[in-house]
């Protein structure tokens, strides 16, 4: 379990991960609002459909895709945690578009 | 019109940035992240008091190198992925990624500060859920103040040892240390201490973080020589086995690894810079002169990226760079440029001394390099396992390259980033080949993926005065 470590006065925000509210801070990655929440799991790999969760963080990995406000392959750790943003969790490829862009 | 880009805006890409603009260059500063830091200063510009507490104590010189910066003109543009650098007709070619938007630009003169990655740590079940980088870990303390209870650490080096000392400071002491530094490394560690001893801060401040563990009873498994770890949807224990036979295991559902940082090669490989293998770091290089100068004149590499000595250096690096970029530019004579570099020259001599023996000693064993479990996963992206990639190996193929072909491993999103190093070692191991011989996988751009539909909104920077 990941836990803050101090009861910050950074700004809350809510966003949402396969439809379930989460509590954010200012500040906060994707991948670390999801982590914070319990979420460890991020998405499936294209080849075996094998559960993946953020390595990284920062941005080498490409371990932490999740589809953001309906695009997928976002770098969770890359892109700041905003208030009413939708998180998905990201399936092999993430979209039939993106499997054709591939 | 921009004079210079400098990419990465960690300690040697601000201080670069910095000194050119403070030299009368217009200076245009990229930076992947939210805030300025790099990896090392992450946070460290707004971090609150308490987590100031948990950090190491260079904050100071953080949030200086970051004022530093705005007080000059450099142009900063946070949240910048930098997918291009090619060396074009008119200087450099240079394309990135900013709010949704993908520019192309031609530069006069790039200083690449791109920094360093964690070293790939192909063991079973490492790509698990749980299972992070030790670097990985910290960004999360350091950016949102996030810690994880009863986390094993696993791998050998210094950013192993500060992750624990600064998890037992937020309270959160980690379940165990599983040490994979071995005898043989320690050994020959010892050839280098005398020329450490004559810096001996950060040879101190080791030995006050091996105290600080020993202090707060984490047990300590030295010389570990293998290491797995088991779960089916995500990390539930690890398991492993000493240079004395001993075997043992820990339920833990965070395990952090570390075995050492390389330079950042794909930005600079990508854009055909010569590079070079360097055998005590065990990782690729650009080749660059004393100055942070590569094969090409209008690109150097300052930092981490151009071979690692740690942040102190990296800032002195920095400087050093931006100094032969005003030279070049004509904003300095050759005079004036080496007596601004004195001081910078002698802080990298002296932050380096300790180097030949950390890098001897945190040396990462071959077990780790070259995956014994034929079920470990090598490269990540396309799931590709050892045992897969080894008949193929065996059949003659000799290099990176090919081995991509027949097997796609290195084809995913991270391009090769945490399976190339390992797929270099499989084949040298197999071959008897040297590193140089086996080369490395054939990278190009664009270095990040970049969203096809973002092509179409192009912007085209030209020159104002070109030619």
């Amino acid at each position: 379990m990941w836990q803050r470590l101090e009861s910050s006065d950074a700004p809350r925000l809510t966003l949402t991960f396969e439809g379930r509210q989460i509590e954010a801070r200012q500040g906060d990655s994707i991948a670390a609002a999801l982590l914070a929440a319990g979420i460890e799991n991020f998405r499936t790999t294209p080849r075996r459909g094998s559960p993946r969760g953020p390595l990284c963080l920062m941005g080498a990995c490409f371990d932490c895709l999740v589809i953001v406000d309906g695009m997928p392959n976002r770098q969770a750790c890359l892109v700041p945690a905003a208030d009413g943003m939708e998180i998905a969790r990201q399936d092999g490829m993430g979209s039939p578009l993106a499997q054709a862009a591939e | 019109m921009t004079d210079l880009a400098v990419i990465g805006a960690g300690p040697a890409g601000l201080a670069a940035a910095a000194r050119a603009a403070e030299g009368g260059l217009d200076v245009l500063l990229l930076d992947e992240n939210p805030a300025p830091g790099g990896q090392v200063w992450r946070g460290m510009a707004e971090a609150s008091r308490a987590q100031l507490s948990t950090m190491a104590p260079d904050h100071a010189r953080a949030r200086a190198a970051v004022a530093r910066l705005r007080s000059t003109s450099a142009r900063y543009r946070p949240g910048a992925t930098v997918w291009q650098l090619a060396a074009s007709a008119r200087g450099i070619e240079l394309g990135h990624t900013a709010a949704g938007a993908v520019h192309l630009t031609e530069i006069p003169h790039v200083i690449v500060a791109t920094g360093a990655q964690e070293r790939p740590f192909p063991i079973p079940g490492w790509t698990l859920p749980g299972v992070l980088t030790a670097g990985g870990a910290q960004t999360l303390l350091k950016s949102s103040g996030l810690v994880a209870r009863d986390a094993v650490l696993a791998g050998t080096g210094p950013l192993l040892y500060l992750l624990a000392v600064q998890l037992i400071s937020a309270g959160a002491p980690p379940k165990a240390i599983l040490d994979t530094a071995s005898t043989a490394a320690r050994r020959r560690a010892l050839r280098h201490l005398p020329a450490a001893i004559l810096s001996p801060a950060p040879l101190l401040k080791g030995l006050a973080w091996r105290r600080q563990i020993r202090g707060a009873g984490v047990p300590h498994i030295e010389a570990v020589t293998s290491l797995a770890i088991e779960g089916e949807t995500e990390a539930t224990a690890i398991h492993w086995r000493t240079e004395a036979g001993e075997t043992g295991h820990l339920e833990a559902s965070h395990i952090l690894l570390h075995q050492g940082v390389v330079p950042s090669t794909n930005l600079t490989m990508a854009a055909g810079l010569d590079h070079e293998w360097d055998d005590a770091q065990l990782a690729w290089r650009p080749r660059t002169d004393r100055w942070g100068r590569t094969s090409h004149p209008a690109i150097h590499v300052a930092g981490d990226g151009a071979g690692i000595e740690g942040w102190e250096a990296a800032e002195a690096r920095g400087e050093i760079a931006a100094l032969d970029a005003l030279q070049a530019a004509g904003h300095l004579t050759e005079s004036a440029r080496d007596r601004a570099a004195e001081g910078p020259m002698r802080t990298r001599r002296t932050a380096t001394r300790l180097r030949p023996f950390l890098d001897a000693l945190y040396r990462p064993a071959t077990q780790f390099l070259v995956p014994e479990a034929p079920a470990t996963i090598v490269c990540r992206c396309e799931e590709i396992t050892a045992g897969e990639l080894a008949p193929l190996i065996a059949t003659g193929l000799r290099g990176p390259n090919q081995l991509k072909s027949f097997s796609r491993a290195g084809m995913g999103a991270c391009q090769g980033r945490f399976c190339g190093l390992t797929v270099q070692a499989m084949i040298s191991a197999a071959t008897g080949q040297s590193a140089v011989e086996t080369g490395y996988y054939r990278l190009r751009p664009p270095v990040k993926p970049v969203p096809l539909g973002a092509f179409a909104d192009m912007t085209v920077e030209e020159p104002a005065d070109a030619g």
